[in-house]
């Protein structure tokens, strides 16, 4: 390609609307295996969707409702599933034309930048380019690579130094660096996954500008979101996702943000123009059959005034990086809590929904001590114990189930029994120096009977269980720890709909037994069920508190989505 | 916090290339020696030499004579002790290819013992040069351990680095200060006494330093498995981040682990001294530290499994020996006999996953 | 004044020729680390450059053939390396070590008829006018063939890497093998290619020192040479031209002890063998940001923590 083939952009075609779509999906259908052997959950199901020249589409959906995985399809990155793959699903300017890997995406004009951007940091921009590029020739006409970057840059207002380092860069520079390699790869399709998620606020505004400004040139863009704000702000069209399905795909004019919030979480008034609510759209995961949707928070002719005691408390805590104004990363310090207040008694469950990424896991580092606090404190029972170690908050009755168990709880290598007995090491269990089998039988005899699931038997090595074993393993070296505080995060994730809705009661039965409990889901259903209060988190802030009975899904889908 | 250790998945260390032996079907094994003296019988019949005599010959020499066998042993006494310095901060996730440098320290501590603080009675002296001898390495194991800890240089380059200071630092001592003033110049220094020196089975040089790797063996066995201790070890090695969320102190752990395996190796050179060469000179150690390293790996860090790895390569060393004298080939040859065997042991390691 | 200007020139011509037969073993490991891998091997490469290179040059009498046989005994000896490492999923560590006892010992047993051959070998050349040159002219134009050739190496190896498209790609490997996959490279394949060559480069390097340098074979006689390349790549950042310096720095300790030897300093020569593995150690723990960000990210798991 050479500088001339700049005049030869998009923007020479018709984008008018007559002509075949650039792109058109019908039935597309992409399954993964599912956490049962032999089973498979499908991540896209049917899934239709038809995007011209010179459109601005947005896929508006929650965390796991298939996005990214759409995504990856159209890409070349996953195959759809082959039995319902016909000539329609994937049409190119009206022709068939599945790409079969992500090279094959490039030829046809698509070019994807993903959230974790395929830069490499040690190289320069133009070095990076280069890379991408199909190669002509042996040298590295470094000049003339600069000088069509910076081209292209000023074209669209992308301020970048072709010269610098990309370790060098803010991720929103880093951004602008991928969004260039794809215009000089004549990328015409520009698929951008979450691309606002490492942005600051005033950097989301440039990206927009510069979507603007790509439509106008004719080039199609594709972005996925969970920010309804931001699929109103920009986009011609949206299509809204759900568990899978399309619920909803219209031009962005017809509708607003509590539709679209709507068709994102579910509920009833989807605007008119939404496709059928699919069966699948009514709670997937069955409430605990016996259990009322929230339960009475506590139970004071049972318990007694002693397990009002606040148990677990939050003072205006803050953690990572301070945001200083001069930093050229400002704004993107990720994950971190800012200024967070909340408590929670013994016997009560609180709930925090949020997507994720919005500070969820400090919570649980800075529980931990894992992550330094920087400002504000948090107290175990009206004790201050801000600085404190791992073991200390152990020892003081903490347990944190983690996301991830296999990376974050459990010792692959070692068996099941080594790994329950793992479990209370930090709370000084067992205690001496010596250590034989029977120690470790024992101990894992005593959790094993304390756990009401079936569980894998004590000598098989963790690495060789399935997922849903391998967190069933990790409850229950977690809740036979006699632990008071709990912070669970996603605890049934991975887990059948009968293990899920035992280890739901589990945690009630913690609670009614006088435990403090946190529960970190993105799933409202679940939340809703168990919860006696419930705290949305948004950018690492609680952006707003309700009790169950009064809160709406529509309302926690605005605020966990930034809407305000 | 810049000890962080690298999960074992990620980091291309020995931890990630898994047991090579321990998970090997013994058949494998087996196969890769066979194919390993099939080459070399190759390389014996192109020089012109019957191979299957010379094999025969030193079988014979080797396993079927008992003065063949005390050398397999006499081998095997520094060997255990290395590769268990690999061995044990391995299972704590770190790689220590510094066996052959604290060996080094460990043989100069011990050596200092004898010149600076001498006692009369073997039976404190020779405690104390092993005490000296686990030091020295010790500490030449802290320094990377500190090196890890506090400027977060990896283990391994540091070790390796350390290795040639340590051996230089032998070589500047015994070409000078320490140099035997009656030694007609040669670079050695004084003779042990009596009560410097290990006693050896009359007729061979099979020492009272096999205590040591037997010992060792056992309590960083027992130690592994039936304490507490270990246990956390072990954890650290298989998980550091699981291990530090269950509130061990993952940092103190990997440098414990780092400095008992360089007061392994040190033990090793402090029975090489004592034991065979009964002063300290350079060429110490034959590649014992590096030997020991790939038996340690080649057991999969397993120590058990370290037994007959151990063994297997010191009868390597000792054919190597008597080819010399038998077959007139030079000693090395039992080195590049290794070096095929470990070739064809890896190669026919079953893959876990497949490389990208 | 006229002693320390003898000492200077004398320092200098003495640290030329050892520094050529590490210089080349440092070019072979930096193309090897910059494609994100290391090969601890090198110095077996360098042996069985030596000892094979020796061999031929003995039995056919042409240094070129004993080159040749040289840079195909190093590359043979690597890929074992690289099959290993790459198709086998080996530690690297490990492999690299057996590669050095291996030659050890094949180098010990197939050299042994040679140990008191004498060859004619490679001869310095003058080269006229620069030759001349006070001081600096003796030590680096009165070399034989393949000191020049290194000379040209470092650069040429600089430019390969900056300025080709051979040259990004292999660092993009070194880097991410992910992306570079990702970008339509063949990581596995531009892995091999480093290695074995590498390899074959340290096999000249291993020629130079006996073919050229001593004209002579013993065992072993490379000296830990091999290792000392694997630091100097370290204390030169990764860079050619630094790794020209760090071979310099080496060849300069070597030259200082002779001339430190016939000045009857007492300096124990020992000490000064230290210097490229302390220098190199000093690199990492002192300059950790700069150590870090040369570092190809594909070593760090093997040479950086946290």
């Amino acid at each position: 390609m050479s500088a001339e083939n700049l005049e030869t952009s998009p923007n020479q075609d018709n984008h008018t609307g007559n002509g075949p779509p650039l792109l058109e999906l019908r039935g597309i259908t992409k399954s993964f295996p599912g956490p049962a052997p032999g089973t498979t959950i499908a991540a896209n199901d049917g899934i239709d969707l038809t995007l011209r020249r010179g459109e601005i589409h947005a896929v508006l959906g929650e965390n796991g409702s298939g996005k990214s995985t759409l995504m990856k399809v159209i890409y070349g990155y996953h195959a759809p599933d082959a039995s319902k793959v016909s000539p329609d699903s994937y049409r190119w300017l009206g022709r068939p034309a599945l790409p079969g890997s992500p090279a094959a995406a490039r030829r046809l004009g698509i070019g994807m930048v993903f959230q974790d951007f395929s830069l490499i940091p040690a190289l320069s921009v133009a070095e990076n380019v280069a890379l991408f590029l199909p190669g002509q020739g042996r040298m590295l006409r470094r000049r003339q690579l600069v000088r069509r970057i910076e081209q292209f840059a000023g074209e669209y207002d992308l301020e970048i130094d072709p010269r610098q380092r990309v370790d060098d860069l803010s991720l929103g520079e880093r951004q602008r660096v991928e969004l260039v390699k794809l215009l000089l790869a004549e990328a015409r399709l520009l698929i951008f996954d979450e691309p606002t998620s490492v942005l600051a606020p005033h950097e989301v505004d440039g990206l927009f500008r510069v979507f603007s400004a790509l439509k106008d040139n004719g080039y199609s863009v594709l972005f996925i979101t969970h920010k309804v704000r931001e699929a109103l702000a920009v986009s011609d069209n949206v299509t809204v996702l759900r568990r899978g399905r399309v619920t909803a795909t219209a031009p962005s004019r017809r509708f607003d943000a509590p539709s679209l919030v709507a068709a994102m979480v579910g509920a009833e008034n989807a605007p008119p123009s939404a496709a059928p609510e699919p069966a699948s759209a009514a709670p997937a995961v069955p409430k605990p059959p016996q259990t009322p949707p929230a339960h009475p928070p506590t139970t004071p002719e049972q318990t007694g005034g002693a397990q009002k005691e606040t148990a677990l408390e939050f003072r205006e805590v803050s953690t990572g990086r301070a945001p200083r104004p001069l930093s050229r990363f400002r704004g993107t310090t990720p994950g971190g809590l800012n200024a967070v207040s909340f408590s929670v008694r013994r016997g009560e469950i609180l709930g925090v929904a949020g997507v994720a990424g919005n500070g969820q896991r400090a919570l649980g580092e800075a529980l931990l001590g894992l992550e330094p606090v920087r400002r504000g404190s948090i107290l175990l029972f009206g004790q201050p114990v801000t600085g404190h170690t791992v073991s200390d908050a152990l020892k003081g009755g903490v347990s944190v189930i983690p996301e991830n168990p296999l990376s974050d709880a459990m010792v692959p290598d070692m068996r099941v029994d080594e790994n329950l007995l793992l479990a209370g090491l930090g709370r000084g269990r067992p205690a001496g120096f010596w250590l034989n089998r029977n120690t470790i039988a024992n101990r894992a005899e005593a959790i094993r009977a304390g756990f009401p699931l079936t569980m894998a038997g004590p000598a098989a090595p963790v690495r060789s269980l399935s997922g849903g074993n391998i967190q069933r393993v990790m409850l229950a070296g977690e809740l036979g720890q006699g632990a008071s505080i709990f912070l669970a995060y996603y605890p049934t994730r991975g887990l059948d709909v009968l293990s899920a809705g035992a280890t739901r009661r589990l945690l009630l039965e913690q609670s009614n037994a006088g435990a403090a409990a946190v529960l970190v889901s993105e799933d409202l259903d679940e939340l809703l069920a168990l919860s006696d209060r419930l705290l949305v988190m948004y950018r690492g802030r609680i952006a707003g508190e309700f009790a169950p009975s009064e809160a709406s899904p529509q309302e926690i889908g605005l605020l966990m989505t930034g809407h305000t | 916090m810049n000890f962080r250790l690298k999960l074992p998945d990620s980091a291309p260390s020995l931890q990630a290339a898994g047991p090579a032996l321990a998970g090997l079907p013994a058949a494998r094994a087996v196969l890769g020696v066979a194919l390993a003296l099939a080459i070399f019988g190759v390389f014996i019949l192109a020089s012109g030499r019957d191979p299957l005599d010379a094999l025969q010959g030193a079988w014979r020499g080797v396993i079927g004579s008992p003065f063949g066998l005390s050398e397999v042993g006499v081998t095997m006494i520094p060997l255990v002790l290395t590769a268990l310095a690999t061995a044990i901060p391995a299972r704590a996730g770190l790689v220590n290819v510094g066996g052959e440098g604290q060996l080094h320290t460990g043989a100069l501590a011990a050596t200092g013992i004898v010149l600076y603080f001498h006692v009369g009675a073997p039976a404190l002296m020779l405690p104390l040069m092993a005490l000296a001898g686990c030091a020295g390495g010790g500490l030449w194991a802290a320094a990377a351990a500190l090196l890890r800890r506090w400027r977060g240089v990896n283990e391994v380059i540091s070790t390796l680095l350390a290795n040639y200071i340590a051996i230089l630092l032998v070589n500047m001592l015994v070409f000078g200060p320490w140099k035997n003033p009656d030694g007609l110049g040669y670079p050695y220094t004084i003779p042990f006494d009596a009560a410097a020196i290990l006693p050896a089975i009359a007729g061979t040089r099979f020492h009272w330093g096999a205590l040591a790797p037997v010992l060792a063996l056992i309590v960083c066995y027992v130690i592994l498995t039936r304490t507490v201790w270990g246990f956390k070890m072990r954890a650290v090695g298989g998980n550091p981040e699981a291990a530090r969320r269950r509130g061990i102190a993952v940092d103190r752990y990997a440098a414990a682990a780092m400095i008992a395996g360089g007061a392994l190796a040190g033990l090793a050179g402090m029975v090489e001294v004592a034991g065979i060469h009964h002063d300290l000179r350079p060429g110490i150690s034959a590649n014992l530290g590096y030997l020991g390293l790939l038996a340690s790996w080649l057991a999969g860090h397993n120590l058990l499994v370290i037994i007959p790895a151990c063994f297997l390569m010191a009868v390597f060393l000792v054919t190597g020996d008597v080819l010399q004298l038998t077959a007139g080939l030079p000693s090395a040859a039992g080195m590049a006999l290794i070096g095929l065997v470990l070739f064809l042991v890896l190669g026919l390691r079953r893959l876990e996953r497949r490389p990208l | 004044m006229s002693v320390f200007w003898l000492v200077i020139s004398g320092t200098l011509t003495g640290a030329v020729g050892p520094g050529i037969s590490v210089l080349y073993a440092v070019y072979g490991e930096l193309i090897t680390e910059r494609a994100g891998r290391i090969n601890l091997g090198m110095e077996g490469c360098l042996l069985v450059g030596a000892c094979f290179g020796f061999i031929a040059t003995a039995e056919t009498g042409s240094a070129g053939l004993g080159v040749l046989a040289a840079l195909t005994a190093g590359g043979l000896l690597a890929a074992i390396h690289a099959c290993l490492v790459i198709n086998r999923d080996t530690s690297q560590i490990a492999a690299g070590l057996a590669l050095t006892l291996f030659a050890g010992g094949v180098t010990a047993y197939a050299g042994r008829d040679y140990v008191d051959s004498i060859i004619t070998g490679l001869n310095p050349i003058a080269i006229p006018g620069l030759a001349a040159i006070p001081v600096l002219g003796e030590a680096l134009f009165r070399q034989d063939i393949l000191a020049y050739v290194s000379y040209a190496l470092g650069p040429i190896l600089w430019f390969t890497l900056q300025y080709t498209r051979w040259g990004l790609s292999l660092r993009a490997v070194g880097e991410s093998a992910a992306v570079a996959f990702a970008a339509g490279r063949n990581p596995a394949l531009l892995q091999w290619t480093a290695i074995v060559l590498g390899g074959a480069l340290a096999g000249i390097g291993g020629a130079q020192l006996s073919v050229g340098l001593t004209h002579t074979w013993s065992e072993g006689m490379t000296a830990g040479r091999g290792f000392i390349a694997v630091a100097l790549v370290i204390f030169g950042l990764w860079s050619p031209l630094r790794g020209m310096l760090g071979a310099l720095l080496f060849g300069g300790a070597v030259g200082l002890q002779l001339q430190l030897q016939a000045l009857g300093a007492p300096v124990s020569p020992f000490l000064l063998d230290m210097l490229p593995y302390l220098l190199t150690l000093a690199v990492l723990a002192v300059w950790t940001g700069a150590a870090s960000r040369a570092m190809p990210e594909g070593l760090k798991g093997i040479l950086r923590t946290g």
